[in-house]
């Protein structure tokens, strides 16, 4: 079941990737049995770069992340870090992996802790890995830092404590500790959803400045495509279902011409901030709307039991592959893979 | 029960369903001290319509809600005048209401879905329970016409009476326990439901079935809306109409293409800037600068002059009303901004026909 070839391992140029992920799969075991929150999952990550992953809940997004970051062991696969296989790295190696792979966490009121300044946030890494000498040094070294997340001037947040702070600012904070390692990589995890839609846009705005300046990569996570979109237009979105990456390409193709019929669904039900924009969305001619449980997958591809183009004996038989159906934008789907991307257009409804 | 089509009524045509002037909700903090959340909104609903009012968190929205239910906590105080003209005719003076006529306007007349289904459950109750006790607190149904209204209810918006009834809440999934939630705000046929923030923490699927559901609640049994949430997109697929809140105060309202192809508020055109479209190129987005001010310490002048680019000196000065931004008959887009004319969405709109009537 490798399907390395599928997800392009190494960039155009034929540059090693930065980060991968390999076959990667995390079992857990629950009281309703042994669930497999991710099953393996393929990807690649290089610095400068966005690489999406968009799903519903309980799709196994965050699972995937931790494992990206380190946070949790795979039950299976390979996550590597500079070619090599992070959980075999011996300590120097693997805290150069830790300072190059930095996670922002979704909630800022939740992930700083109250009791400290701002200050305090920021320095405590710089200090931890000798990174500056003195206090001075550290100080200076947070003042730069605030400035790069624009929260200006950065005196006026250096004695601060978080709960002076709006959602935004905080998440600015969380970005700058973030920063402290000069990671290659930073994984932000629905870094956006909690703050307020006025605000989310300049956030970004400072991450893909970071990205372009710094050459940071991202592993970018998100429930709202609209998001993934914005960030990551110029970046790879990968769509997990289930645990699963059901479809991967370019974001403009993923958004625009999406070949899984699960992508599509989502992308149909997703209401537009355009009121003649929004009338043309609606549940199209999904066959249920209830998520079956990890617990009790389905058998064969698991979108099945709702998939509108869902054929018996072959879509409820084997897992599908994904297999790439137009230049760099590939599907796990069996009807697509045996009729092409017309077979999307099939349950059209009739205007 | 309202049996009229859903079609709104507007532009001061008809006689609305809720009149609201000089809506003012005050909130005692410690010491003695008060911070107004709500500062004088006025606003009509007519029958059948839906209404949207948009806005950043800490505007206020939530808290008008409430206050239209009289829900407001010991520590908030409503003044101004809501008049509740009842489909028989009746007039009724909301904040005027005491014991038990209070009682039978909430949820009778009026009734609200609240953000967050699984805390507006008791979990100790199956949905039967829920049901029954909320029937019976309300009316003198006998059991099987609870059964019946219930089942009635939940087939409404496409569940099972059988399995959801029998089930406590922890039982079914978020999206089916929103879709009980508006099931049973409808059980005694209000004329007005307010909704906070109803698909908020939703999937994206989930999310559309519990929209779809609404769609089609309404055109059944064409009760109003009033439909609170932060979410743009949302707005524009529920509402007939839409009013955006800043800092407690309704600064922009208009028929929902008039407020998204004609936005005359750098606030309104300033949200609608920051929300990217899902289907088609990357338009230019931007954000507002800053954050919503502290009710305790507003700005002077326009409230929103600290974040506006198009603020002048003149701003800082008097607070604007809202002014009529059109003469088209039959339309009633305002916008409190003095420099209105000024403000344009410069994007492709689909079709030059922005009439607010309802095509």
């Amino acid at each position: 079941m490798t399907t390395t070839e599928t997800v392009p391992a190494a960039t155009a140029e034929g540059r090693k990737p930065l980060m991968t992920l390999e076959g990667v799969t995390q079992k857990f075991d629950t009281k309703a049995g042994p669930i497999t929150a991710v099953d393996e999952v393929n990807l690649s990550i290089n610095p400068g770069e966005v690489l999406c992953l968009v799903g519903e809940s309980g799709s196994g997004k965050t699972t995937a992340a931790r494992m990206a970051a380190g946070l949790a062991r795979p039950s299976g696969g390979h996550v590597t870090y500079d070619g090599k296989d992070i959980w075999s790295l011996n300590r120097r190696d693997f805290k150069t992996f830790r300072r190059g792979v930095q996670y922002v966490h979704q909630d800022p009121y939740a992930s700083l802790n109250p009791t400290r300044t701002i200050l305090q946030t920021i320095t405590a890494p710089l200090v931890k890995h000798g990174v500056v000498k003195g206090k001075r040094a550290a100080v200076q070294k947070a003042a730069e830092l605030l400035t790069e997340v624009d929260l200006t001037p950065p005196e006026n947040y250096l004695e601060k404590y978080p709960h002076q702070l709006s959602g935004g600012q905080r998440q600015r904070v969380a970005v700058a500790r973030a920063l402290t390692l000069d990671p290659k990589i930073i994984i932000a995890d629905e870094s956006t959803s909690m703050l307020d839609v006025s605000i989310r846009i300049s956030v970004l705005e400072m991450l893909g400045r970071l990205r372009d300046d710094l050459n940071v990569g991202f592993l970018f996570i998100t429930h709202d495509l609209a998001i993934a979109k914005y960030f990551g237009w110029h970046g790879k979105t990968a769509v997990m279902y289930l645990g699963r990456i059901v479809e991967f390409g370019p974001t403009p193709q993923i958004i625009n011409s999406p070949t899984h019929p699960y992508t599509r669904a989502l992308i149909d039900a997703i209401p537009e901030p355009d009121p003649d924009l929004t009338k043309t969305k609606g549940a199209r001619g999904l066959r249920s709307m209830e998520i079956p449980s990890l617990a009790h997958l389905p058998s064969g591809c698991t979108f099945h039991p709702r998939c509108p183009l869902f054929e018996e004996g072959l879509c409820d038989g084997v897992v599908p592959e994904l297999a790439e159906v137009r230049p760099g934008q590939s599907t796990a789907c069996h009807v697509v893979a045996r009729d092409g991307v017309e077979a999307l257009q099939r349950d059209e409804p009739v205007a | 029960m309202s049996t009229e089509s859903a079609r709104a009524v507007r532009g001061g045509q008809g006689k609305p369903l809720l009149s609201i002037r000089d809506f003012k909700v005050e909130y005692r903090t410690g010491s003695g001290a008060t911070v107004q959340a709500v500062r004088g909104v006025d606003l009509d609903l007519y029958p059948g319509e839906s209404l949207a009012l948009v806005g950043e968190s800490g505007c206020g929205k939530t808290t008008f809600g409430l206050g239209l239910l009289r829900l407001l906590p010991r520590l908030g105080h409503a003044t101004g005048k809501v008049t509740f003209n009842r489909g028989d005719g009746a007039e009724i003076d909301v904040l005027g209401l005491d014991g038990k006529d209070l009682r039978a306007f909430r949820w009778r007349d009026a009734a609200m879905v609240f953000q967050g289904a699984m805390n507006a459950f008791n979990p100790l109750l199956k949905i039967r329970g829920h049901m029954h006790d909320t029937m019976r607190a309300h009316t003198k149904a006998s059991k099987q016409e609870i059964e019946d209204r219930a089942g009635e209810l939940l087939r409404l918006v496409r569940l099972e009476p059988a399995r959801v009834m029998d089930s406590y809440p922890h039982e079914l999934s978020g999206g089916m326990r929103q879709r009980v939630l508006i099931a049973m705000s409808l059980l005694l046929e209000p004329e007005v439901l307010i909704l906070d923030e109803p698909t908020t923490a939703l999937d994206i699927l989930t999310q559309r079935s519990v929209v779809d559901v609404l769609h089609e609640v309404r055109e059944r049994l064409g009760f109003s809306m009033i439909f609170i949430s932060h979410d743009l997109a949302l707005a524009a697929e529920l509402a007939d109409r839409v009013a955006t809140m800043y800092a407690g105060r309704i600064i922009e309202t208009g028929g929902v293409r008039d407020l998204f192809y004609r936005p005359r508020h750098p606030y309104t055109l300033g949200l609608i800037k920051a929300v990217p479209p899902i289907v088609g190129e990357l338009p230019d987005m931007e954000s507002i600068p800053g954050g919503p001010p502290s009710l305790a310490a507003l700005p002077p002048g326009c409230k929103f002059n600290p974040r506006c680019r198009y603020a002048t000196e003149e701003c800082k000065e008097a607070d604007p009303p809202l002014f009529p931004v059109t003469d088209e008959a039959g339309n009633d887009h305002a916008a409190a901004c003095i420099h209105w004319k000024d403000v344009h969405l410069d994007r492709q709109v689909p079709k030059e026909d922005l009439g607010t009537a309802a095509s």
